[in-house]
C-alpha cells in the first residue's frame, strides 16, 4: 500500500527518531512510504488555543498537501483526532462548505499509527523486539476521540523480550493539553505529578504512548524529577528488531 | 444586564486555581469523593445496554425543546396559569430577586425555607433577601453546611465536597441552636441537622425551590432529590416560589421519562432518585395554596442564539462532568469563581456573561481537552468542542495580544514546508544558551510555565527531513519474513486480574 506519512510539527521539530521508526516499520511490513516535504502542521495548536482563522489557514494547507493520498498515517493520536474530529467542526464554524466537503472526503483516510496497523491492516505482530520493562499510557485523544481501544496494547503484547507493566490511573489525562500546560501551569503540574508518580510506581524503565506531545510533557516531568525513567514513542518500540539490537 | 449575581468569577481561572491546587486536604477530599462517584456511575451506567441510545434521545429531546423555546415557554405559562399558578418573567438576576422579594414582602415573611437550587445561587437570592431582612434557610444538608459556614458551594451535587467531617462537627457545635456538644459521628451530625430542619419545615410559611424540569403541556414542575427536604419544601409551606432557567422546559409528560433514567445514574449514581416531586399549579386544600414560577433568562437567550454554543443549554446539571474532570479534581469548584464549576461551568458561565468578560473568558482555557466530560455527559454536550469554539470567541474579543502575534508568527512559519525547516535550523543554533546538559531547564517569558515543573528536550542535531533526503531509496520490502515471524505465536502479556491488559485477546490477522 502507498502510505503518506504526516510527521506532525512536534515530531518534525523534536522527535525525528519517531518519524524514522514509522517509516522503517511500515517499509518492513511491505508498504511504500512517502513524505511530502510541503507538509508542516495540522493546526491543532492554533485551533485549540482559540485562533480559528490561523488554524483554518493550516487546515486548508493540510487538505492541499494530502488530498491525493490513498492513506495518511501519523504517529500522533491528537493530530489524527484533529483531522477527523475537529476539521469538520472548524469548517462549519467558518461556514466554508467547500472546505467541509474536502475535509469529509479526506478525514476517513487519515489514521493514527496503531489504528492503521491493527484496524486497517490487520497486523498485531510486527516482529518487534524490545528487551525492556515498559508501561503504556493511553493518550486522551487516541482513547476518547479516535477510540483506538486496545490496538496499541495488542501491538505491544506481541513485542518480544518486553515486559509490559500495568499503569495505575492509566486512563487519566497527563495534564499536557497543548498550551494548557503553559497557560494553566499549576493545574497541569498537579496532573503531571500524579501521572509521574504512577509511572515511577510501576518500576518501568520506559513509558510509552502513541503521541510525543504527551510524552514530551511526561518525559519532561520525569527528567526534572531525576526519575531515571525514559519515555519512548510506540513507533520506536515497534520498529526495533532483534537484528538491530544485536547488530 | 444590571447584575451578574453568583455567576461572575472574581479572578481569572489560572490565578484562582494556583491558590487551590496546593491545599492538600482539599485535594484529598476532592479525589476521594469524585473517584467514588465516578466508579459508581460507571457501574450503574454499565447496567443499561441502551445507554448510548438514551443519551442520543436525551440530547434530541432537549434540542427539540430548545428549537421552539419561546413557544414552549408561552405554553408553559398558559398551563401553569390554568392550574392556578402565577408566572413571572425575569430578564436578569436583579429582576428575579425583586420578584421573589416582592412575594415575600406581600406575605410579611421574615424567614423562608429553600431546597437546594443553583439557579437561586446564580441570582444570589439569599444575600438579596437578607438585605431586606428576610432570612433564607437552606434545607439540603450540604447546602446548609455551606450556608452556616458563610462559604460558597463548590460542586453542583455535593456543595460541601471540600469540607471534611471535623470541620462540620465544629460548625454544627457553633451554629445549631440547642444541640450542645455533638460527637464526631456522621449519623449524630445528620440527626442534629434533621432536628433543626424539621422545626423549620413545620413553622415556615414560604419556600423557594429550583426546578429540574418543567412540562409545558401540563404546567408541571419537577424537583428530583435524595434527602426528601425538597419534598418538604414543596408540600408544607403555604406559598411556594420556584425559580427555573428557561432552558429547563420540556414539551410533554413523556419527554421526562428519558431524563428519569439519565439523570439519577449520571448524578448520584443511583438507578432512581429517592424523591421525585411533581406539582402542577395549586390544589385546594393540599400543598401550597399559592404558587409562583419565575422564568429566568439571565443570558440564556444569548446562548440560544449561538448555533455552536447552544448545545450547552441541554445541560441537566447532573454534575457527571465535574466528577470525571482532572482539572476540577485538582483545582476544586471555587477556582471557577462561579456557581457553575467544572467543565459545564467552563462553557456555561462565559456564555451567560458574554465572551467579553475578562475573568470568565479564562474559563474555556480551564481544560486539557481530555474529553472525559463528553464521554459521560448524559445529553451528549460535546464540551471539548464547545471549549475550543469559545476560546476563539474569547480571543476575538481580546484583539491583537502578544499571544495572537506569536500564533500569527507560527502560522507564517508553518505556511510552507521549507520555511518551517529553515526555522528549525535556526532554532537548533539559537537554543544553545538555553541548553544545560541534555535539557532546557528554564524558559523565558510566557513559556516559563512549561519549565516550572518540567524540563524540555532540546532540538535534535539531525532533523527528520535531512535523514529522509539522504537515505538510500528503499527497495521493495518482502513482507513474508514478518508473516513467518508472526506464526511463531504472540508473547503473552504481563497482566493483573481485571486490569487494562485484560481486553480482548490478540487478533489473529496477517498482512
Ligand atoms: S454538561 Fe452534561 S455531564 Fe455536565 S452537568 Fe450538564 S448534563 Fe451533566
Amino acid at each position: 500500500m502507498h502510505i503518506d506519512l504526516f510527521l506532525t510539527c512536534v515530531n518534525d521539530a523534536l522527535f525525528p527518531a519517531t518519524g524514522q521508526a514509522t517509516v522503517r516499520l511500515l517499509e518492513r511490513l511491505g508498504h511504500r512510504v512517502n513524505f511530502n516535504p510541503a507538509q508542516t502542521c495540522c493546526g491543532q495548536m492554533h485551533l485549540n488555543t482559540g485562533y480559528r482563522e490561523d488554524a483554518l489557514h493550516l487546515i486548508r494547507k493540510f487538505v492541499r498537501d494530502f488530498r491525493d493520498s490513498e492513506v495518511v498515517v501519523t504517529p500522533s493520536g491528537s493530530c489524527a483526532a484533529m483531522v477527523r474530529e475537529l476539521y469538520p467542526e472548524a469548517a462549519q464554524w467558518a461556514g466554508d462548505d467547500e472546505l467541509l466537503r474536502d475535509v469529509e472526503a479526506l478525514a476517513p483516510r487519515v489514521f493514527e499509527l496503531s489504528e492503521l496497523l491493527v484496524n486497517k491492516l490487520g497486523v498485531t505482530d510486527v516482529g518487534a523486539y524490545y528487551p525492556h520493562r515498559v508501561t503504556y499510557h493511553p493518550t486522551c485523544h487516541a482513547m476518547r476521540a479516535l477510540r483506538v481501544g486496545d490496538a496499541p496494547l495488542q501491538l505491544l503484547r506481541n513485542v518480544r523480550g518486553m515486559t509490559l507493566v500495568e499503569l495505575e490511573g492509566a486512563n487519566e489525562c497527563c495534564g499536557f493539553g497543548g498550551t494548557f500546560a503553559v497557560k494553566n501551569p499549576d493545574v497541569s503540574a498537579a496532573m503531571l505529578t500524579d501521572k509521574a508518580r504512577h509511572i515511577m510506581n510501576t518500576g518501568a524503565e520506559a513509558c510509552t504512548a502513541g503521541d510525543n506531545s504527551c510524552l514530551l510533557h511526561i518525559g519532561g516531568g520525569l527528567h526534572r524529577l531525576r526519575s531515571g525513567t525514559r519515555t519512548v514513542h510506540l513507533a520506536e518500540i515497534l520498529a526495533s528488531t532483534e537484528e538491530e539490537v544485536f547488530a | 444586564m444590571s447584575d451578574h449575581g453568583g455567576l461572575h468569577p472574581a479572578q481569572p481561572f489560572p490565578e484562582a486555581a494556583r491558590e487551590q491546587v496546593v491545599r492538600a486536604q482539599l485535594r484529598a477530599n476532592l479525589r476521594k469523593v469524585t473517584h467514588t462517584i465516578r466508579e459508581k456511575r460507571a457501574n450503574v451506567v454499565g447496567e443499561l445496554p441502551q445507554w448510548e441510545q438514551l443519551r442520543t434521545l436525551g440530547a434530541a429531546t432537549k434540542d427539540a425543546s430548545l428549537a421552539n423555546l419561546s413557544d414552549r415557554l408561552l405554553q408553559l405559562e398558559q398551563s401553569v396559569k390554568a392550574r392556578g399558578g402565577h408566572v413571572h418573567w425575569a430578564r436578569d438576576a436583579q429582576e428575579a430577586r425583586e420578584i421573589v422579594a416582592r412575594i415575600a414582602a406581600a406575605h410579611g415573611a421574615r424567614e423562608l425555607i429553600k431546597v437546594k437550587s443553583i439557579t437561586s445561587d446564580e441570582i444570589e437570592l439569599n444575600r438579596a433577601l437578607e438585605e431586606r431582612g428576610i432570612h433564607a434557610i437552606e434545607t439540603d444538608l450540604a447546602e446548609l453546611i455551606v450556608q452556616l459556614s458563610h462559604d460558597r458551594p463548590s460542586h453542583i451535587l455535593v456543595p460541601a465536597i471540600h469540607r471534611n467531617r471535623a470541620e462540620i462537627q465544629a460548625l454544627f457545635n457553633a451554629e445549631l441552636p440547642g444541640e450542645g456538644e455533638l460527637p464526631d459521628d456522621p449519623a449524630a451530625l445528620a440527626a442534629a441537622a434533621r432536628r433543626y430542619l424539621r422545626h423549620k419545615f413545620l413553622t415556615t410559611k414560604m419556600a423557594v425551590s429550583g426546578a429540574n424540569f418543567a412540562i409545558a403541556e401540563t404546567g408541571t414542575v419537577c424537583v428530583v432529590e435524595s434527602e426528601g427536604n425538597g419534598r418538604m419544601c414543596v408540600t408544607l409551606p403555604e406559598v411556594l416560589v420556584s425559580i427555573m432557567g428557561i432552558e429547563k422546559v420540556l414539551e410533554t409528560w413523556e419527554d421526562i421519562s428519558v431524563f428519569m433514567e439519565l439523570l439519577p445514574r449520571s448524578s448520584t449514581a443511583e438507578r432512581m432518585n429517592p424523591y421525585n416531586s411533581f406539582w402542577s399549579g395549586v390544589t385546594p386544600g393540599d400543598g401550597p395554596q399559592e404558587f409562583h414560577l419565575v422564568l429566568l433568562d439571565n443570558g440564556r437567550t444569548n446562548v440560544l442564539a449561538d448555533d455552536f454554543g447552544r448545545q450547552t443549554l441541554r445541560c441537566i446539571r447532573c454534575s457527571a462532568c465535574l466528577n470525571v474532570c482532572p482539572v476540577y479534581e485538582r483545582a476544586g469548584g471555587h477556582a471557577y469563581g462561579s456557581v457553575y464549576p467544572g467543565p459545564i461551568g467552563a462553557i456555561l458561565t462565559p456564555q451567560l456573561l458574554g465572551m467579553h468578560d475578562k475573568n470568565a473568558n479564562t474559563l474555556p482555557g480551564a481544560s486539557s481537552l481530555c474529553g472525559a466530560c463528553y464521554d459521560v455527559c448524559p445529553v451528549k454536550i460535546n464540551i471539548p468542542q464547545v471549549l475550543i469554539y469559545l476560546r476563539s470567541e474569547a480571543n476575538l474579543q481580546k484583539g491583537l495580544t502578544a499571544e495572537a502575534l506569536a500564533m500569527k508568527g507560527m502560522k507564517f512559519v508553518m505556511s510552507e514546508g521549507w520555511r518551517f525547516e529553515g526555522a528549525l535550523e535556526l532554532a537548533r543554533v539559537g537554543q544553545g544558551p538555553l541548553v544545560h546538559g541534555d535539557a532546557i531547564t528554564s524558559l523565558p517569558g510566557p513559556l516559563a510555565g512549561w519549565t516550572q515543573v518540567r524540563d524540555l528536550k532540546p532540538f535534535p542535531k539531525e532533523g527528520f527531513r535531512d535523514w529522509w533526503r539522504n537515505r538510500p531509496a528503499p527497495v521493495d520490502a518482502a513482507p513474508p519474513a514478518i508473516v513467518q515471524k508472526a506464526e511463531e505465536g504472540p508473547v503473552p502479556p504481563q497482566k493483573k486480574e481485571g486490569g487494562q491488559f485484560d481486553a480482548e485477546p490478540p487478533r489473529e490477522d496477517t498482512l
